[in-house]
């Protein structure tokens, strides 16, 4: 079709180990994409997305070559231009904004300079001219004070900055197309928002065609117009946004979307069992193994796509009629499960006004008296009580994972009292006595990191079992090694394996396994699920729900993923910058009255819904510190109401209906209900979104109609 | 950043102060009584303590550290008992013609593999790079009195093109030198080259294979202006100190090759006093070439600080 | 707090392999890397075996047969008191790998138990051996030698003492640098907050990374400290004569080079096929490993 900017045909790459074998990467991608239109391309880690992109412009990774097909950009194969000519399409006509901006940015070069050599390349300007163009594009990206902006360097700006900067680089020249590649990984909540904001304005007004590249579902059903979905190198559906995300007819897809938790369902997920293959090693369809639809042909001949007729739906799928047969959003009811688990009413951990600090006064501060900044994290009062799940919340500074570790005795608290039975936690692990280790156990967010790289299976869950039972003989140990990989639902061969053969689910239950080793009263999980494939989250989620309920084990559990945190915590804690804004059970901060910041996160939050369009409350300016005195969001708050909030401590409130809900501010509960509960969350709580209203289908031998959802089609 | 350079100056001097300590002490406490080994044959009771009183020997050693200090810092190194003459004019000529060779076998060295390592590193596991790479290895791996009698056997004596070992004496005018030091220039040339080219190839690799040469690449920047303004700057900050530590290197080593080559400079100085258990005059060149070191250093780290920019603020963001 | 992304999760083809079996796996894939090792295993069995099998006396000194160049009985002719040069280019390693290979044991255990500690403490009794060690790595290497050779005498189990502990305050950086950066990762953390004692997280969590770090630059710096010995014994500092050995055999030799040069070639021969040896392995030992090769400057 000659009307397409992006033609992709029958794309194969790969590469050679050094053994000489052949690993394939992408096999047969196929793909258009129209001038001014935005495709979201999803899938997990290893599908081969990056590549995807990277292809796109021309680029292979050394040691990957094209082993078939090809990539047209308008109408100019990519993988047979010479370098002067892709050095002019790059950049110009096709620019790329990478994972990675701080990354991506030469660290001895001024932004400035960075920004005005795209411009000078691309836009073909030069001097005055191209100072000018740089101040404009300044503007378009929303970051203030282009003169003293482009004289810093790259590490001296923040993630949400430095993100801006590659996209005003990227649009110098007002190129045809954008291909971005996971550009809002890594960044905050609210950043991300921003900046999703940022992008699609922008594509809006200069038509710019875009190649969205994620594995947050939330972000590609925010951005994209069309959605392909990517599984081992293949793509295995093509469709538009709304109906891959309202009726999905892969089982992969389906799968995929009903193991996410979300915001408006309770409970968690089902997650899908088995693995990704590396593409092209299976006879048939890649997905067949893990398939419930699976049928003879699916192990023996890889399915083409087939066309929803009447639709531009495309699915790669022998069976993608008896997949539709199920409404998906009923499936979708029906997949959350609860593991019902009721917390007792004594309290576990308590926390008392506790106050840590990273400063180290040197030598020479003792002579300068103002130079002790604010502490890291202040003025926290929390219980937990036993068998509850406490959930911390907040994004990057607000000291979640400082406040784990102090409890965890990693860090010495400054001040304040952190008891668990009787003992006092305001002591460092060194000076605890054995049983109090034992009792409180804390899981790492990287298994790849926290798992030692040189021990196996065995050996990592033998320390524990060493260290806390002495007197259990080598034969106990055994047993009991198998029985806790049993319990964490890995066979017990996994024994004898390094953390190097074994993927990244697998490694955190290893992680998992050896902390419920110590049998302790209470588990801290710093953002244990994020470093994970969406797909593998839920059985994560699901195995520490079991055990708590077993056990009657105390969770602290952070995470920065609100859909997460709503199908696991019991209570959630929401931090700014190291103080507390907002306790309560989940239903009481999930809903009105809300703390300002709260408000903002939820606003910010992306769902798996592309009807929907969070709202920004607060600006993104990053903080470097938190303020000396008075509230913690006083810089951002929608709501500020000035001096007060500026040099006094806000009170803690309560709304009258619901006494353990503590909201941290100057303005009155009531007004705050007030003005908050206008704020559409439907999102969040889902009153009309996603309703069990009945769908008409109709399921004739001429098609399917495209299930109406109360907002209509986007 | 003027805190962070006169933090690395403080630094500096109290690293001095403890080499000084270090060399002071250590030399004596080894065994020999300086003044016996000054009169010999002559020593008797009455003149061993005039000599100690002279010299100020039975003061406590703190003392005479303190004293020995003062006079270095005044320039006054102290007398040889040896050879009965104050150090510093037994030194003469001969740092400086050290200088000289170091000053000027830096001069080729430096540049020169600077420049065939970034053409290593761009050309990498090609015959460039395999061409230059294996042949450093040579200077990297052979002693310097070996690469030396190699160079002199080659150039000296089959050749005939340098003289084989210098036959000048120390004081010689400058100019006078030159035509002599072309073999021990080559010969500390390749192992310098050596070891600053490896490490200046791998630096120039792993920049071409960073983040943000592959997105400037995307950018649709040119290959030479990649090179030029986004690799090289960021592939030489770690260099200087290699080179820096190199040089320093090169110090110590420097003595092997001028003995190899007569060549009247202060390392030969050196290892003739070490023989001859002239301690003041070790004491004296020691102090000299750790000055020297530690000024290379200092140098190299503000060098360092000027050209990075992470370094520069206090606290990083 | 940076969210990571996801970690691929196809599982690799389970290779029941240890770590060790990995790494001869990748050694044995470069050919340099064998070859070094060949040449290395070769020098030490040529040390050992030699006075068996070498076709002359090495210290036979026969006036008649001063200064021949090479011949069949002679391979690399005779020095300047008729004496064998091959049989003395033979025996010629033995004291300086004998030394130098005490001496680095020596200081791997020394400078790796000092830099680990130091690791650990990372306080103000760090920052003060620290200085020490920076202000002893200023003095010249070759002074700091010389004096304590000269003192101490020229005895062997002197020399490797004195090697030993020179060159192990290199090791002790290097052991200090790894151990810092081990001490940060998160599954020592993960140990320290299960309240593991100090003693187990050490043997336990970090001797097995560190070692290998100490593993190459104690290969590495063998090659430096044979620099060093055969450089003092070109300077006379070293082995005793009559015992052949191959720095003083150069220094020697050099009087009849422009006649002989195989005097001089056959130790330099004997000498750069070792260290480039131990170079072409610690390379490939270091790629093998998975480590970065220390950068450390020679000494």
């Amino acid at each position: 079709m000659s009307d397409c900017l992006v033609e992709i045909d029958d794309l194969t790459i790969g590469y050679f180990t050094q053994r000489g074998k052949l690993v394939h990467v992408l096999q047969g991608v196929n793909l258009q994409i129209k001038p001014g239109e935005t495709l979201g391309i999803v899938g997990e880690s290893g599908c081969g997305k990056s590549t995807l992109g990277q292809a796109m412009m021309g680029y292979l990774r050394s040691g990957s070559q094209v082993l078939g097909g090809s990539v047209h950009f308008a109408e100019q194969d990519m993988f047979s231009l010479t370098g002067r000519q892709l050095e002019s399409i790059r950049g110009r006509q096709i620019a790329l904004i990478p994972q990675n901006a701080g990354d991506a940015l030469t660290p001895t070069m001024r932004v400035g300079k960075q920004i005005i050599e795209a411009i000078e390349l691309n836009a073909n300007l030069s001097g005055e001219a191209a100072k000018e163009r740089m101040i404009e594009l300044f503007g378009q990206v929303r970051l203030p004070h282009p003169e003293v902006m482009a004289g810093r360097y790259p590490h001296e700006l923040s993630g949400g900055q430095q993100q801006r900067v590659v996209v005003a680089m990227a649009l110098a020249a007002e190129p045809e197309m954008l291909v971005l590649d996971e550009p809002t990984t890594g960044l905050d909540v609210t950043t991300q928002a921003h900046i999703l904001n940022l992008l699609r304005d922008i594509v809006t007004e200069m038509g710019t065609a875009m190649m969205y590249i994620s594995h947050d579902l939330g972000v590609i059903a925010r951005v994209s117009d069309r959605v392909a979905l990517m599984y081992a190198g293949e793509i295995i559906e093509d469709t538009v946004v709304v109906e891959m995300f309202k009726s999905p007819a892969h089982p992969y897809a389906r799968g995929l979307l009903e193991s996410i938790p979300r915001l408006t369902l309770a409970g968690i997920p089902n997650s899908m069992p088995g693995q990704p293959p590396i593409p092209g090693t299976l006879p048939g369809c890649s997905f067949a193994p893990r398939c419930p639809f699976v049928s003879d042909i699916c192990t023996s001949e890889p399915p083409e796509f087939s066309t929803i007729p009447g639709t531009p739906h495309l699915v790669r799928c022998y069976n993608w009629k008896d997949v539709l047969e199920t409404d998906f959003s009923q499936e979708l009811q029906g997949v959350f499960h609860t593991i019902k688990h009721v917390p007792q009413d004594e309290p576990a951990i308590e926390l008392s006004e506790v106050e840590i600090s990273y400063y180290r006064p040197r030598f020479t501060d003792r002579f300068n008296s103002d130079s002790e900044p604010p502490a890291t994290v202040s003025d926290i009062t929390l219980s937990v009580q036993r068998g509850e799940t406490l959930a911390l919340v907040g994004e990057s500074g607000s000291g979640k994972t400082t406040i784990v570790r102090t409890i965890a005795g990693l860090l010495p608290a400054k001040d304040g009292v952190i008891s668990f039975e009787g003992f006092d936690l305001t002591v460092e692990v060194d000076h605890r006595p054995m049983e109090l280790c034992k009792d409180i156990q804390l899981i790492f967010q990287n298994p790849d990191a926290s798992l030692n790289p040189r021990h196996t299976v065995a050996e990592i869950i033998d320390q524990p079992l060493k260290l806390y039972f002495p007197k259990m003989t080598r034969d106990e140990r055994r047993a009991c090694q198998v029985e806790l990989l049993e319990r964490v639902r890995l066979d017990g061969r996994y024994r004898l394996r390094y953390p190097g053969q074994m993927s990244g689910g697998e490694k955190q239950r290893v992680a998992i396994a050896r902390a419920f080793a110590a049998d302790p009263e209470v588990v801290l999980c710093d953002e244990v699920t994020s470093a994970l494939d969406v797909s593998v989250q839920a059985a994560v989620l699901d195995l520490l729900a079991d055990l708590q309920r077993e056990r009657n084990t105390t969770y602290i559990f952070i995470a920065h993923d609100l859909a997460v945190v709503k199908a696991i915590a019991d209570r959630v804690a929401v931090l700014y910058q190291g103080r507390l804004c907002e306790v309560g059970t989940v239903d009481e901060i999930y809903s009105p009255p809300f703390h300002p910041y709260t408000e903002t996160l939820l606003g910010a939050i992306l769902v798996p819904d592309p009807d929907y369009e969070p709202e920004l409350l607060a600006s993104d300016t990053p903080e470097l510190a938190p303020p000396a005195k008075g509230c913690s969001f006083q810089r951002r708050c929608p709501y500020c109401l000035g001096d007060v909030c500026d040099q006094e401590t806000p009170p803690w409130q309560s709304p009258a209906a619901a006494k353990g809900h503590q909201i941290r501010c100057h303005i009155p509960v009531d007004e705050l209900d007030r003005l908050t509960r206008d704020r559409n969350m439907d999102h969040v709580n889902g009153s009309q979104a996603v309703d069990v209203s009945p769908q008409v289908v109709v399921r004739s031998g001429s098609g399917l109609d495209i299930p109406q959802t109360g907002s209509g089609v986007r | 950043m003027i805190v962070l350079v006169g933090r690395r100056l403080v630094l500096a001097i109290i690293t001095l102060i403890i080499i000084s300590l270090i060399v002071f002490l250590g030399i004596e406490a080894l065994p020999g009584d300086t003044a016996t080994a000054y009169l010999g044959q002559s020593a008797t009771p009455e003149s061993l303590a005039a000599l100690r009183e002279e010299f100020g020997l039975n003061a406590p050693i703190h003392q005479r550290y303190f004293n020995w200090l003062k006079g270095v810092v005044q320039g006054d190194l102290g007398t040889s008992m040896v050879k009965r003459k104050p150090v510093a004019d037994l030194i003469g000529n001969r740092f400086r013609n050290t200088v000289v060779l170091a000053f000027a076998a830096a001069f080729v060295g430096i540049p020169l593999a600077i420049v065939l390592g970034v053409i290593a590193g761009l050309m990498r596991d090609k015959w460039p790079d395999v061409f230059v790479s294996t042949t450093s290895i040579v200077g990297m791996t052979l002693p310097g009195f070996v690469t030396a009698t190699i160079l002199i056997y080659v150039f000296a004596i089959r050749l005939e093109w340098f003289p084989a070992i210098t036959l000048v004496p120390s004081n010689v005018p400058v100019v006078e030198l030159l035509p002599t030091i072309v073999l021990p220039i080559i010969t500390l040339t390749l192992i310098m080259v050596a070891h600053i080219l490896r490490l200046v190839r791998t630096n120039m690799i792993d920049v071409l294979t960073s983040d943000y040469v592959q997105m400037a690449r995307l950018k649709g920047v040119p290959y030479w202006q990649i090179v030029f303004k986004h690799a090289l700057p960021n592939a030489m900050l770690p260099t200087i100190n290699v080179v820096a530590l190199t040089l320093a290197w090169l110090l110590g080593g420097v003595a092997i090759i001028e003995t190899v080559f007569n060549y009247p400079g202060i390392g030969k100085l050196m290892i003739g006093a070490i023989t001859d258990r002239d301690f003041a005059l070790v004491q004296g060149i020691a102090i000299i070439l750790a000055v020297i070191y530690i000024a290379l250093n200092l140098i190299a780290d503000i060098l360092s600080m000027v050209l990075n920019p992470k370094l520069r603020s206090a606290r990083g963001h | 707090m940076t969210v990571t992304s996801p970690s691929v999760e196809q599982t690799t083809t389970v290779k029941r392999r240890s770590p060790l079996a990995e790494t001869w796996e990748n050694l044995r894939r470069s050919w340099a890397g064998m070859l070094g090792l060949g040449l290395i295993i070769l020098h030490i069995l040529i040390a050992t075996t030699s006075p068996y099998w070498v076709p002359q006396d090495p210290f036979e000194m026969n006036a008649e047969i001063r200064t021949l160049p090479p011949s069949a009985e002679h391979p690399f002719g005779t020095d300047k008191l008729g004496r064998d040069v091959f049989s003395r280019s033979m025996l010629g390693g033995r004291v300086t790998i004998v030394v130098t290979l005490i001496a680095i044991i020596i200081a791997i255990i020394w400078g790796g138990l000092l830099g680990i500690v130091l690791g650990l403490l990372n306080g103000r009794a760090d920052e003060i051996i620290m200085r020490v060690v920076d202000a002893l790595l200023s003095i010249p290497w070759l002074l700091l030698l010389l004096l304590i050779i000269s003192v101490m005498g020229t005895e062997m189990w002197v020399q490797a003492l004195t090697f030993g502990f020179t060159y192990g305050i290199l090791t002790v950086r290097v052991a200090r640098a790894a151990t810092l950066d081990y001490v940060t990762s998160e599954f020592v953390l993960a140990a320290r907050a299960r309240g593991e004692r100090k003693r187990t997280i050490v043997l336990r969590e970090l001797m097995p990374n560190v070692r290998d770090v100490l593993l190459v630059d104690g290969s590495m710096n063998w090659s430096w400290m044979l620099l060093g010995f055969t450089s003092l014994s070109f300077l006379g500092f070293g082995v005793v004569p009559p015992t052949p050995d191959w720095g003083f055999m150069i220094a020697k030799n050099r009087e009849i080079l422009a006649v002989q040069p195989w005097a001089v070639f056959g130790p330099v021969i004997m000498l750069s096929t070792l260290i480039i040896g131990i170079n072409l392995f610690s390379d490939a030992f270091a790629k093998a490993l998975g480590l970065d090769r220390s950068q450390g400057a020679p000494v």
